[in-house]
């Protein structure tokens, strides 16, 4: 820190530095980074000696945007397609490019023939439909949704060259506005026997998942809007479950069916599939909470850092457990850190969006980013999490994601 | 369906007088619009098993009748003797575990019943006859070692199954509760 300004190794900036006496230095920087275009640069464009275009019913992004899309793996509507984060800003997910995790395609559901039952132990077996539904209250929160096969492909032993959205991508986040579920059970009336929530949906796998009953009756909801807007059927329209900070696959799409029980089901995606096979060979079932996290959206792999200079570092954090206490960004590989600033409000289980003003001095460096939740629980580096969780763990990968800077401003995925 | 064991006479007395609770109760704030539903009327869509045997149907298959329904239903996407094609390996083996089948790492032998029949196969899901889903569960069991060639198996059999890999499964909420 031999620099004036620098809070940590290699450049990382004062956060206040762009806030106060530190204009000059951004006046310097882009001094020094940017020239003059030759010839006129104010002559009075096309756009603006003429009309524009007319209204529409449905906006849509601007065509010069429409390279921004999910990545799409798989086959048909089975696999996943994933969130563009090194293109997005802000803590909310645009509907269009919120991730999408299918097990048999995408059903094309007519609300006017929907039905949700709730069955098993319960006093009256109750069905719904959509309009009933409709006429519930409501609650509106903003939460992220992360399949718990996030970042799966950080368990390949040589780094990947893929971009943030294409390695970390199956997280997004929306404000969700449904029906607290507690509301729908009282009335079916739940035994006390009861430990545990099945849920169906409708789509062709029939996808089912068994929750614990105390997360069912808690914050959990029945999810009909979407960033203010029905579902999108790729996330469940006309009806989902959601599971605050509860992972993916249980927050069941195209809901149909609840059924109160004893026991959980075992399904497929609980037993052979979403279970976590450890080091010493056993397997955890239900291991539902999503853990600390977070990767630096920009600059991030694939993203090339123009020249060196002042670059704004930023990214997003997230918890299952609450609320995004600190994140940490190092310049050094690990070797020094500092606090990064979290932009507010900072709410639990949702998508924190953090910034880091740095000064890239041209040369090769490794970029982190370190989230501590208000539980206190720490992200974990890479080595760390393999050493404890094992290589063959597949779901539920949270570790500090690296990415290395080269001369000519090329950004990649590394292991350091 | 036998799904469920009759209601005894103090259950029916627990579940009428919880009805009364709920439906005198001012707690409860929602608007009450759910119709009520039977059992008759749930049989199309309650097709879950639980681990413990519990919805599972009548009938039975064997192993014979299972490779038939198998080389029809399922190789295309499972391969031979469920060795994997484009979808995934259900036998064979694999210590590592980088092929989880249904030999080496399911825990429930009621899954293979339950997931068959809401979701296989994968372009025509809930068109197999229970007699087809025990005939073709029957041959997957065989092919991971676990029932003779000569097997037959329904509902008792399934549920009374010890799958291998059963005991290395463990959760917060206790380790799973099926077979034996």
């Amino acid at each position: 820190m031999d620099t004036p300004g620098e809070v940590a190794g290699n450049g990382l900036l004062e956060r206040r530095t762009l806030m106060s006496g530190g204009i000059r230095w951004l006046a310097v920087l882009a001094a020094a980074g940017s020239t003059q275009a030759a010839g006129s640069p104010l002559a009075v464009p096309a756009w603006t000696l003429q009309p524009g275009t007319d209204m529409r019913g449905y906006g849509q992004p601007s065509p010069h945007e429409s390279g921004i899309a999910r990545s799409v793996v798989g086959r048909g509507g089975t696999g996943a397609s994933r969130t563009p984060l090194e293109s997005l800003d802000g803590t909310l997910t645009p509907s269009g490019l919120h991730f999408e995790r299918h097990h048999n395609g995408v059903p094309a559901i007519d609300p006017a023939a929907h039905k949700l039952v709730i069955h098993g132990l319960v006093a009256r077996p109750l069905i719904f439909s959509m309009e009933d539904l409709l006429r519930y209250p409501r609650v509106s929160r903003i939460h992220f949704l992360e399949c718990s096969g996030n970042s799966a492909a950080c368990f390949a032993p040589e780094p990947l060259p893929l971009t943030a959205g294409e390695l970390h991508g199956l997280v997004s986040a929306s404000e969700w506005t449904g029906i607290p579920l507690s509301i729908l059970l009282d009335e079916a009336g739940v035994d006390q026997e009861a430990r545990w929530l099945v849920a169906e949906g409708a789509d062709a796998a029939a996808l089912t998942r068994s929750v614990p009953l105390p997360i069912a009756q808690g914050e959990a909801m029945l999810a009909l809007y979407q960033n203010g807007e029905r579902l999108r059927p790729e996330n469940g329209y006309p009806l989902r479950l959601f599971l605050p900070g509860i992972e993916g696959s249980a927050n069941i799409k195209w809901l149909r069916r609840l059924e109160v029980t004893r026991l959980p089901g075992m399904a497929r995606d609980e037993t052979s599939k979403y279970t976590d096979l450890g080091p010493d060979g056993r397997s955890r079932m239900f291991s539902l909470a999503m853990g600390v996290k977070s990767v630096i959206t920009t600059p991030s792999g694939k993203q090339q850092i123009p020249a060196p200079g002042y670059v704004q570092i930023s990214g997003v954090a997230w918890s299952g457990a609450g609320r995004i206490q600190r994140v940490e960004v190092s310049a050094d590989g690990g070797q020094s850190w500092a606090d990064a600033e979290l932009q507010s409000p900072v709410l639990a289980r949702a998508l924190t969006r953090f910034r880091m003003p740095w000064r890239w001095d041209g040369r090769p460096c490794v970029l982190q980013s370190r989230a501590t939740d208000e539980q206190g629980n720490i992200q974990p580096s890479r080595q760390a999490f393999l050493a404890s969780h094992g290589y063959r763990h597949v779901y539920h990968y949270n570790a500090i994601q690296s990415w290395a800077v080269a001369a000519d401003g090329a950004v990649s995925n590394t292991y350091a | 369906m036998r799904d469920r064991p009759q209601p005894g006479p103090l259950r029916a007395l627990a579940i009428l007088l919880g009805a009364v609770v709920m439906s005198t109760s001012a707690a409860t704030p929602g608007p009450r619009l759910g119709a009520p539903i039977d059992a008759e009327s749930l049989s199309s869509w309650a097709i879950s098993i639980a681990p413990d045997g519990r919805g599972l149907p009548d009938g039975s298959g064997t192993v014979e009748q299972g490779r038939a329904v198998y080389q029809a239903q399922c190789l295309a996407c499972h391969g031979e003797q469920g060795r994997g094609g484009p979808h995934d390996a259900l036998a064979g083996v694999d210590d590592k575990l980088v092929k989880r089948t249904v030999g080496n790492y399911w825990p429930c032998a009621t899954t293979l019943f339950d997931y068959i029949r809401r979701a296989m196969p994968l372009t025509n899901p809930q068109s197999l006859h229970p007699d087809q889903v025990y005939a073709v569960v029957a041959w997957i069991l065989h092919l991971n070692g676990l029932l003779p060639e000569d097997a037959s198996l329904d509902a008792h059999k399934l549920a009374t199954l010890k799958m291998p890999n059963r005991d290395q499964f463990y959760s917060d909420y206790g380790p799973p509760a099926c077979g034996p």
